[in-house]
């Protein structure tokens, strides 16, 4: 292959395959905001690392060629979700962004919109329930179970509006799930939040992840028979491609859980040792 | 510990999903997109090479499938069952049509006429450019590609199963899959054809 040929292969690829607005401007807002944020504020080059990854990341697998391919192969789709869910916003919560990006907004928006959403009773109230551990964890699992039923996924694939809400849920639902596992400080409670309890959900939510990720990577049958009606575009066999499928609901998709602990440990080891030296602080970990 | 159980409550929301997937009841044998599909149109040339679009074939039952002329298997086995679907609708058949869309506009401009001809009376042929194509493969979510040519120049292309019916007024109805015997397919259309009459 000629050098201009693989240029121009790899800029069609990167071209959106279904182009939308709204995914274009909240990464463009979201990546300026950090842009400005971190002029004012700084932080670690690892941090902005981490996000930099992250953010790109969802962005490419939503509005790349990569989104043909997940349209029309299951095992595609499945790392698309492995990316939206687990990926990218564990590399993002990580990197706890919030201050940043906080410190990005001009100060107009601050005052008149997000102050007043912050002191929104019932917005609070929703944010606080279904940022439970134990509730977010529901919600993260029960999201991949449900996109997953074979008659709702059919209709997924088949429908625009529902295709993209189910992508938008798995991106929200992971930001808000991992955000809730490396938040330090719970919604709504001044302590902080029990390195354990957060350790145990992440626990709990492999479970069921493996047992979903066997299931299909073990079915003697195709499960999914959308992708052979809307034609699979890379030349594989629709057990194969299912099997694959299957093991990344299965294997990498519960192995962000280890990734999660194993970082979760290291705050709470680190914060343990900061804690001994000087004891007054334990109350102030911002 | 009092609020435990009502913590627990969104873990049986998979399993209550899961009891609500099970197929409630259904008057179509076939896949309901009533409302999840856009409807019929596009652009593309008929056997003849003539440009055509959907207006053109408005007012009968569509079943449209894309395939193409080499194809060895699947495409004249789906083609010779819609066939044999709208010849059991006896007196009713023309009231259906099926539009085939050919993918490999290479090898198919210049046989589709032929290909068609062998099948049935109600068997439209389309094609067009790579780009017309693409534009009506997208509209329905569906999408081909071709592999790599064997020796002898023959190269296999990969190409949806589904066929995708349309009422009367053009509105996408139901989606046919591979596994469905024509009787059952027999059924829907006259199904169909009731409802547009009545």
């Amino acid at each position: 292959m000629t050098l201009p040929t693989l240029l121009q292969q790899t800029a069609a690829f990167l071209e959106p395959y279904e182009f939308s607005p709204t995914v274009l401007v909240v990464c463009v807002a979201c990546a300026v905001l950090y842009h400005r944020g971190r002029r004012k504020v700084g932080g670690s080059l690892g941090r902005a690392v981490l996000f930099w990854i992250g953010l790109l990341g969802m962005y490419v697998v939503l509005q790349t060629h990569f989104d043909f391919y997940a349209q029309h192969s299951f095992f595609m789709h499945r790392l698309q979700h492995l990316v939206l869910h687990h990926l990218a916003p564990l590399l993002v919560a990580v990197s706890a962004p919030a201050a940043i990006l906080g410190a990005g907004l001009p100060d107009g928006i601050h005052r008149y919109l997000v102050t007043p959403l912050r002191r929104n009773p019932l917005l609070h109230r929703l944010y606080w329930t279904i940022q439970q551990p134990l509730v977010a964890g529901a919600i993260f699992v029960g999201l991949i179970y449900f996109w997953l039923i074979p008659s709702v996924h059919f209709y997924a694939m088949l429908n625009v509006p529902l295709y993209n809400l189910m992508n938008w849920g798995m991106a929200i639902d992971g930001l808000l799930f991992w955000w809730m596992i490396f938040n330090l400080r719970a919604p709504g409670t001044s302590d902080v939040r029990h390195y354990g309890y957060r350790l145990l959900v992440l626990f709990l939510v492999m479970f069921p992840q493996i047992v979903l990720g066997a299931y299909i990577a073990l079915a003697s049958h195709d499960l999914f028979g959308i992708y052979a009606a809307c034609g699979r575009v890379l030349p594989i066999t629709p057990l194969t491609d299912q099997a694959i499928g299957g093991l990344l609901t299965w294997i990498p998709a519960a192995m962000m859980s280890v990734v999660g602990g194993l970082v979760l440990l290291y705050r709470w080891n680190h914060q343990n040792r900061q804690a001994d030296a000087v004891p007054l602080t334990l109350g102030c970990t911002r | 510990m009092s609020r435990f159980p009502h913590h627990l409550i969104p873990w049986l929301l998979p399993l209550l999903l899961l009891g609500c997937s099970g197929d409630s009841s259904n008057d179509w044998n076939s896949n309901n997109i009533t409302g999840f599909m856009p409807a019929l149109q596009f652009q593309l040339t008929n056997e003849n090479g003539q440009a055509v679009t959907a207006e053109d074939y408005d007012g009968k039952i569509t079943m449209m499938f894309f395939g193409y002329t080499s194809c060895p298997h699947v495409c004249p086995v789906a083609l010779r069952k819609l066939a044999a679907a709208a010849r059991g609708l006896g007196d009713q058949a023309d009231e259906v049509q099926i539009l085939f869309v050919a993918v490999d506009p290479k090898r198919d401009q210049k046989v589709l006429d032929e290909y068609v001809s062998n099948f049935t009376p109600e068997l439209v042929g389309l094609t067009g450019t790579q780009e017309q194509l693409k534009k009506v493969t997208k509209r329905y979510r569906v999408a081909y590609s071709y592999e790599k040519p064997q020796d002898d120049g023959f190269y296999v292309v990969n190409h949806s199963s589904a066929v995708f019916v349309f009422d009367a007024q053009r509105q996408a109805r139901l989606l046919i899959d591979e596994q469905a015997n024509v009787a059952k397919i027999t059924e829907d259309l006259r199904h169909l054809i009731a409802e547009s009459a009545g």
